[in-house]
């Protein structure tokens, strides 16, 4: 693994949208450490907490209604608790976002080159000549044929790929340390994703980045993340290297999720699927373990009252205790039988 | 985009003689002629049955039609009955007073609604934002001649800031520098009320796209650029939500150079709107359909014009 200095510290981070006049967090006491050269991946289901956790690191969410507390060590600075203004002076240049939907993420009045620019303006001291030349090497980096054309051009004259690859120069435009890239390929049609991945992989390279990637995609992580946080209900459940996550997972949901991916050879032709939904924010128990509920059929007692994260081996974190006590609904009566024989 | 144009006026064409012939049989159908008003007891029915008779109004109404085309490609769109004047230059004469106010009356709209939609967008549900809203729903509720009323009243008669009627004083001779200020001095207050009534639409319009543009995608990526929040609002809001003001700006200003029938009328202001309802009230067919004839091709100009302004800011739309 290429690990090295710790690029970005997130200690116990709570962010809560205020509904009425509560606050209710949808990132819930989460802890993470990026560091350089990594690729960092946040899987989980929608609703788990996983894009608000980025849209706090890098400050984008609406103030007006949010509530961000912890720890963001950025450089010994902790954006959890910056002001907008001061944020102008990380964001693009310290650390950059790659967004979902790159057919919306771009601003249809305004030429490639324009948007491209921009950030140059506010975080370089570079000329017009200057910025110019470096937007035609930003759209060569991230492989965009004929780039002098399409910096004149405007977003809807360019595909969904190229347009996410734009969206891509914007955030690599100023050498950002952190790269988060939430959901980068969803939108995009499979071939296409496998290129916008190799390109991440290959900027990574090049800059040297550490990147959060956002996914809800397990074989987007497998191709790429060195590191994977499984997220769940706003919850860090499992925390472990890529090879040691997808050869020993343990967390009852990180089981699930790889039990859910549908098997070509498997003769079995009922889908698996996890029970239940992710419970919505204003009803999300705030005790015991979360996934509890969508596992009724694990005695209560194998749960812990408060789960921590426990380091089962070096670096693979799981939380709660029930994993251990954890058997599918399908091979209940072998599991019962060794739960007993082994009392 | 040269041929676009040309092509569409091409395509007027058309619709203007179908719009002709509409005009044309509905003002025949219309109880009564320039005659009738003039009947008094004296009057000898052998006369009016001779004028009738000698301005061809007897005539089946398509030899009638086919006259009034034939003059009107001649740039003849008859005599006035009441006016006793060509048609054509009464109109022309009424179309630059109304012009002149039409084009103060756009001005003043949108200097006042363009800030305020802006602000109250931007600081959308706050205390700025909805004393804007209480203003533009009393604006829209108030009907236009009750606010022209208390307009003339209050700063015409009470205070006597502004004339109360006409165009320009006698005194002044046509071109010089006095000429001109007087006639701005006129138009200031039926502008005004104009401009005020109209500032509902762009205000409500402007707030909502801005209020919409704030949660898009390519807002969050400008601000993930890390460039200040004004810059966000006036490069990247503003141009997008002024779109759906630009789509109807052709409509805006082709619409007021009709003229404002109230407007014009009570404030005794000689330009189209009040010669088209005098000349309905007293027959005056020559007049109404060389108007409504050019309320139709300022209708379809008006069209053209917001499409060639659209695909000027928006650079999705191109007309082909």
């Amino acid at each position: 693994m290429r690990t090295s200095e710790e690029l970005l510290k997130i200690r116990d981070l709570h962010t809560g949208f205020r509904i009425g006049d509560a606050y209710f967090d949808a990132v819930d006491g989460v802890s993470l450490t990026l560091r350089e050269n990594e690729i960092l991946a946040i899987v989980g289901e929608s609703g788990c907490g996983k894009s608000t956790l980025a849209t706090s690191i890098i400050g984008l969410h609406d103030h007006n209604k949010t509530r961000v507390q912890g720890e963001i060590l950025y450089k010994d600075k902790n954006l959890a608790k910056m002001t907008e203004d001061d944020f102008n002076d990380i964001r693009g240049l310290e650390i950059g976002m790659i967004f979902q939907d790159p057919l919306s993420a771009l601003n249809p009045l305004m030429r490639i080159g324009e948007q491209i620019e921009e950030g140059l303006i506010y975080h370089t001291d570079f000329n017009k000549e200057k910025r110019q030349a470096r937007v035609l090497e930003l759209l060569n980096q991230v492989g965009i044929p004929n780039p002098e054309r399409v910096a004149r051009q405007f977003p809807h004259q360019l595909s969904g790929g190229m347009r996410q690859r734009v969206i891509i120069a914007i955030a690599i435009s100023c050498k950002p340390k952190i790269i988060i890239a939430d959901e980068p390929t969803t939108a995009l049609d499979v071939t296409i994703q496998a290129q916008i991945l190799d390109l991440l992989i290959d900027l990574q390279k090049e800059t040297g980045a550490g990147i959060i990637l956002i996914t809800h995609d397990l074989g987007v992580v497998a191709e790429v993340a060195d590191r994977v946080a499984v997220m769940y209900a706003g919850q860090i459940i499992e925390l472990a290297s890529v090879e040691e996550l997808f050869a020993n997972p343990k967390h009852p949901y990180t089981r699930s999720l790889f039990n859910s991916i549908p098997q070509m050879n498997s003769e079995n032709e009922k889908l698996n699927v996890i029970e239940g939904i992710v419970p919505s924010l204003m009803k999300l128990p705030r005790h015991g373990c979360r996934f509890a509920p969508r596992i009724s059929w694990v005695p209560e007692s194998a749960h812990e009252t408060e789960p921590q994260l426990h380091e089962i081996s070096e670096g693979h974190f799981v939380r709660c205790s029930c994993h251990e006590h954890f058997y599918f609904k399908g091979e209940k009566e072998d599991k019962h039988h060794e739960l007993y024989a082994n009392q | 985009m040269w041929k676009t144009i040309v092509r569409r006026f091409l395509i007027m064409i058309p619709q203007l003689f179908v719009l002709s012939l509409i005009i044309f049989i509905m003002a025949q159908f219309m109880p009564g002629d320039p005659f009738t008003g003039a009947i008094t007891p004296e009057t000898d029915p052998a006369r009016i049955e001779e004028l009738r008779e000698k301005n061809g109004l007897n005539d089946p109404w398509y030899q009638q039609y086919g006259r009034w085309v034939g003059n009107a490609f001649q740039g003849e769109f008859g005599m006035s009955y009441t006016f006793k004047r060509d048609a054509g230059s009464l109109i022309g004469e009424r179309a630059v007073n109304t012009f002149w106010l039409s084009l103060a009356s756009v001005i003043i709209l949108y200097v006042l609604a363009i800030p305020l939609g802006v602000l109250a967008g931007r600081y959308h549900n706050s205390l700025l934002d909805r004393a804007i809203i209480l203003y533009s729903f009393v604006s829209y509720a108030i009907p236009t001649f009750i606010l022209a009323l208390l307009f003339l009243f209050f700063f015409g008669y009470t205070l006597g800031w502004f004339p109360t009627s006409g165009s320009v004083d006698i005194k002044y001779d046509p071109g010089t520098f006095g000429y001109i200020m007087n006639k701005i001095y006129h138009i200031l207050l039926p502008a005004t009320t104009y401009a005020i009534l109209g500032t509902t639409t762009v205000i409500q319009y402007l707030r909502s796209e801005i209020i919409d543009a704030k949660g898009q995608d390519y807002v969050r990526t400008a601000r993930s650029k890390g460039i200040p929040m004004r810059k966000v609002y006036s490069r990247h809001i503003f141009r997008n939500s002024l779109l759906p003001i630009a789509a109807f700006i052709g409509f805006t200003i082709t619409g007021l150079l009709g003229g404002s029938i109230f407007i014009e009328t009570i404030f005794g202001y000689p330009g189209m709107g009040q010669l088209f309802i005098s000349s309905i009230l007293s027959r005056d067919y020559s007049v109404i359909t060389a108007l409504v004839m050019l309320y139709g091709f300022l209708a379809l100009l008006g069209s053209l014009l917001s499409d060639i302004i659209m695909s000027i800011v928006d650079p999705r739309i191109r007309i082909e």
